[in-house]
């Protein structure tokens, strides 16, 4: 199945990207040196980024089928296969989190003091399984990639995360547990119906309404625990407020992601009927998350937390563009996960900036460090900018579409979400009122330093992809065009079509 | 040739037999022992393609019990390796100890080649006695007796589960009027569906439901544990297990793949011995407790696999207890290191265990992930091909209500892990240093967890090819009259 293509130093390029991380830690595994991990763990991510760098220019969106194709069998027993490939969805997502992980190393370059070596170990083990999790094409390949990362984050917020850090990795790890549990029953269930575990043989079967109707609801309750959708997100506070600044950052950019890719890619193409059988529920839920999550954030005191919160409705208005089922809202669901995971992965490595320098998240402490920090208050400002969906950035395009999809599909459902927008508005204006204009009457701040060089690498990239997506967003919505066509056509019959309003 | 591990094995349990007529030798006898079970490993690796019919029929050297003698010679080897210098055993009887692990893991390598179920009976004796002389070896503490208590109750439930695997094997003789297996696969399907059949079918698993520790049959499972000491516990709960189920393998094969009573009654003992072990499991305190119940809970797993009546779920079965084995071993490597002096292991006493030994705990967490079904170790691959097969014959309840029941004890194995990696030691770390045979016992573990569960094919491939013809007419048999001499 290997073409040439897909070859890079001859070697097939996502088994290479998916397994230089793990040559990388155990490599990472024999150095002592402790400066000298942190510019290996570095130096690898960086050439990881690299070479994930032709899977964009080497795509073609002009087609739906999955590209850079790997197959192998691999335990011919069971009919599993070793299979990957990725369409425009999936290669967004890898570029994402290839894009990600060497800011988290920078981001944790004196955040974390204590076992370098097990950090960098765990960062990069987590890498592999993220990107596996998004090239898999066999159902268990992705099941194990999937579960595989649940050890590494755990360790990460339980060993490097704050004071009840315990509680919190039991927490996530227990939560994702219990919905992968269901995961796998409904896999194997469609195991039986198609005789093999390979996705792309998944979809597209003429499955019982009913069997969907389980199949479908086992995957939601996986997926929606990992979004993590309203009534199930109550592991996030926690996790996010214990982890390291890393461990949040991953937590936030990507793997929040997998939820809603899962949605992607079990949801809507194995289990079409279901699909709109569930798709008002889900709308419903959708709309209770964007609008809960505004509400608790603009509540909170804890800049991590209200991060948190925030990212509660960003998912929301993910799910949303998902199940109103038409382009403009699938493109902008897409989008609005890319666009979270650039700006809320840069508004945790923000908020870990503050807490190093002041030991603490309480905003009232954080209040008017703009005064004593204008650089960093800068970029703050933009990021939070960019998470209320001010035009120009990158989330407004995604909110944008997500919207005028859902319009397209129930004008009810779209003035709900208003509220949440303007919620959206409020929080992070309020944060950003407080930290850069919250008075300078408060003493400890007095002798802080603004950011050095390293904390500039570490948002500039970021900073980089908030204007470019929100100004030129073209070819971020091109690769996804036929990806998304092919899923609408693969869920059947649409409700009224709209022509999309991005070319 | 064919029989040359098991004669390996008789040879170092007769030199055994004469070490311990002397006095102060337990060295001695534990390098004899060491020796025994590295060349009955080399003798399996050897007869792994041997195809013999021995004894008048009574015993089949077959691809089947071959790969098994190689699981359990592996096992034997590893069980002799963590029991280290016996810490916990009478120092004047640990001779003996040594020729009573040797000579029940006799009986266990028989076993798995017994077609005619005297010869499987005797071989389950032989291998079971031996185990009810080591419970109560253990060295006696201030007024410390529960290893007596344990003994009586594991020979009394031995015996008793014994003597109703044998009721019904004389149901099954009655109706067959045969004691050779594959003759009475033939002569039993006609009546399979029968009462009696069920009956005598039903009667004679009970006496593996007890090596297994299959609800209602598990009772003496904690207490065993709790009661023996750390490496006698850790041989009882891995190498018997494998050997019932490849006996029961050999017994659900003879009913026919269609029997909706067996395979109602089978899953409903999955059920009950899931929720039993996993449900007590997760108040427990003391290590080795907490395995037996969890123990209870696998076993219920591995039934599954006997619930479909199907080579695959066999298949998946052997596969299943053969990584349990391997993640049992684990963690009694670090259960016997981490006592002192051969006591019990509470779960407390693990915490902070990442300082004191990086290995041990990289084994425990290896060991423990697995039993858990977290991919990519075996347990996760074993679970998965049980499930795959179930519900390929249509039980798809009975796969919901297990991985229920993986949820929960996930819970549970997460407690033992946050202890090892998270707990902060109670009193002041005291490294504990691990000598060579340790560090390669726990090196080779996790490499056989990991590459079992990367490469499942290495060891389920075989497994299932081997089933073929299980219980086949043996060449050159006599016909049944003459084989008849009850």
């Amino acid at each position: 199945m290997t073409t040439s293509s897909n070859l890079i130093f001859g070697l097939p390029l996502l088994s290479l990207l998916i397994f230089s991380p793990l040559v990388a830690a155990a490599g990472a595994a024999l150095i002592g040196s402790e400066r000298l991990l942190r510019w290996w763990a570095l130096a690898c991510t960086t050439v990881i980024a690299a070479l994930s760098l032709p899977l964009w220019s080497r795509f073609n969106p002009a087609t739906a089928e999955f590209q850079f194709r790997e197959s192998r069998a691999w335990i011919p027993f069971l009919k599993i296969d070793y299979s990957l490939g990725v369409d425009g969805i999936s290669l967004l997502l890898v570029l994402l989190t290839t894009l990600i992980m060497p800011l988290c190393i920078l981001a944790s370059w004196n955040y974390i003091k204590v076992r370098i070596k097990e950090f960098m170990i765990c960062l990069l083990v987590m890498e592999s399984a993220m990107i596996g999790v998004f090239c898999a094409l066999d159902a268990i390949l992705f099941f194990v990639f999937w579960e595989a990362m649940l050890i590494p984050m755990a360790v990460l917020i339980g060993v490097w995360g704050g004071p009840r850090r315990l509680y919190a990795s039991l927490k996530f790890f227990i939560y994702t547990m219990a919905g992968s549990v269901f995961l796998l029953v409904a896999l194997i269930a469609l195991r039986v119906k198609t005789g093999s575990f390979s996705l792309e043989g998944m979809m597209g079967q003429d499955y019982a309404p009913g069997f969907q109707l389980w199949v479908f609801a086992a995957f939601f309750l996986s997926f929606a625990i990992k979004v993590p959708m309203f009534p199930f997100h109550t592991w996030l506070p926690a996790a996010h407020v214990e982890a390291p600044t890393a461990g949040s950052v991953i937590l936030a950019s990507v793997l929040l992601k997998m939820g809603t890719y899962g949605f992607l890619r079990f949801c809507l193409p194995i289990t079409p009927h279901a699909t709109h059988v569930f798709a008002p529920w889900i709308l419903g839920l959708s709309v209770i998350a964007i609008i809960y999550g505004g509400f608790t954030a603009l509540a909170q005191s804890d800049l991590k937390k209200l991060v948190a919160y925030s990212s509660v409705g960003h998912m929301g208005f993910a799910t949303l563009g998902i199940f109103v089922l038409n382009p403009n809202g699938l493109e902008g669901a897409v989008l609005v996960m890319i666009n979270h995971g650039v700006t809320t992965g840069a508004l945790f490595i923000c908020v870990g900036i503050i807490y190093e320098r002041l030991h603490t998240r309480d905003l009232n402490a954080a209040a008017g460090i703009g005064k004593f920090m204008p650089v960093f208050t800068g970029f703050f400002g933009v990021f939070c900018l960019s998470s209320l969906a001010f035009p120009g950035t990158n989330s407004f395009i995604g909110e944008f579409l997500v919207l005028a999809g859902s319009f397209a599909h129930s004008q009810v459902v779209t003035v709900c979400v208003v509220p949440g927008v303007v919620l959206a508005a409020a929080y992070m204006l309020r944060v950003l009122q407080r930290v850069a204009y919250g008075g300078t009457n408060n003493p400890v701040h007095t002798g802080l330093k603004d950011l050095n060089v390293r904390e500039v690498i570490t948002l500039t990239p970021l900073l980089v992809f908030v204007f470019w997506i929100g100004l030129h967003p073209q070819p971020f919505v091109h690769v996804l065009h036929a990806t998304v066509q092919k899923i609408l056509l693969q869920v059947g019959p649409v409700l009224p079509q709209v022509t999309s309003l991005l070319p | 040739m064919a029989f040359l591990p098991e004669l390996v094995l008789l040879a170092g349990g007769l030199v055994l037999f004469f070490v311990a007529t002397g006095e102060g030798l337990a060295a001695r006898a534990r390098l004899v022992a060491l020796l025994t079970a590295l060349a009955t490993l080399l003798a399996c690796i050897v007869c792994l393609s041997q195809e013999a019919v021995l004894f008048s029929g009574a015993y089949r050297v077959d691809g089947f019990s071959q790969l098994l003698k190689l699981v359990l010679s592996g096992g034997f080897t590893a069980v002799l390796l963590l029991s280290g210098r016996l810490p916990d055993i009478r120092e004047r009887i640990q001779p003996e100890y040594y020729l009573f692990i040797t000579l029940s893991v006799t009986g266990l390598l028989m076993l798995v080649s017994c077609v005619d179920f005297i010869a499987l009976v005797i071989a389950l004796e032989l291998s079971s006695f031996p185990l009810y002389l080591m419970v109560p070896m253990r060295r006696e503490r201030e007024g410390q007796r529960s290893q007596m208590e344990s003994a009586v109750k594991y020979i009394m439930f031995g015996v008793a589960a014994n003597g109703i695997m044998l009721f019904g094997l004389s149901y099954l003789f009655g109706l067959t009027g045969t004691t050779s297996l594959p003759l009475m696969a033939a002569q039993l399907q006609p009546m399979v569906h029968s009462p009696l059949a069920v009956l005598g079918l039903a009667l004679a698993f009970s006496g593996l439901y007890y090596k297994l520790a299959i609800f209602p049959f598990h009772f003496w499972t904690p207490d065993v544990y709790q009661g023996a000491s750390n490496e006698t516990a850790g041989l009882i709960a891995t190498l018997p297990k494998i050997g019932a189920v490849a006996v029961l393998v050999r017994f659900v094969s003879l009913a026919s793949t269609d029997h909706a009573t067996l395979a109602a009654m089978l899953g409903a003992l999955a059920i009950a011995s899931m929720f039993y072990g996993n449900l007590i499991a997760l108040g427990q305190t003391d290590f080795k407790r907490l395995l037996g119940y969890s123990g209870i809970a696998h076993a219920g797993y591995a039934v599954v696999g006997f619930v479909t009546l199907s080579d695959p779920g066999f298949a998946a079965a052997l596969y299943y207890i053969t990584g349990y084995m391997l993640m049992v071993l684990a963690c009694f490597v670090v259960i016997c290191r981490v006592s002192k002096d051969g006591t019990n292991v509470a779960i407390a006493d693990l915490a902070g265990l990442h300082r004191r030994s990086p290995l041990l705990a990289a084994t425990l967490i290896v060991g423990v992930f697995g039993l858990a079904g977290i991919p990519p170790f075996v347990g996760f691959f074993g679970k998965l091909s049980l499930l795959t097969a179930a519900v390929d014959t249509g039980h798809l309840a009975l796969v919901i209500i297990t991985m229920v029941n993986a949820a929960i004890a996930v819970y549970y194995y997460l407690r033992v892990v946050r202890e090892a990696v998270f707990g902060d030691p109670v009193e002041a770390a005291t490294p504990i240093t691990l000598d060579l045979a340790t560090r390669i016992l726990c090196v080779t573990l996790i490499v056989a967890i990991v590459a079992l569960g990367v490469a499942p094919g290495l060891l389920i491939d075989p497994l299932a090819e081997s089933l073929n013809g299980l219980n086949l007419p043996l060449a050159g048999i006599p016909p049944i009259a003459e084989n008849v001499s009850l």
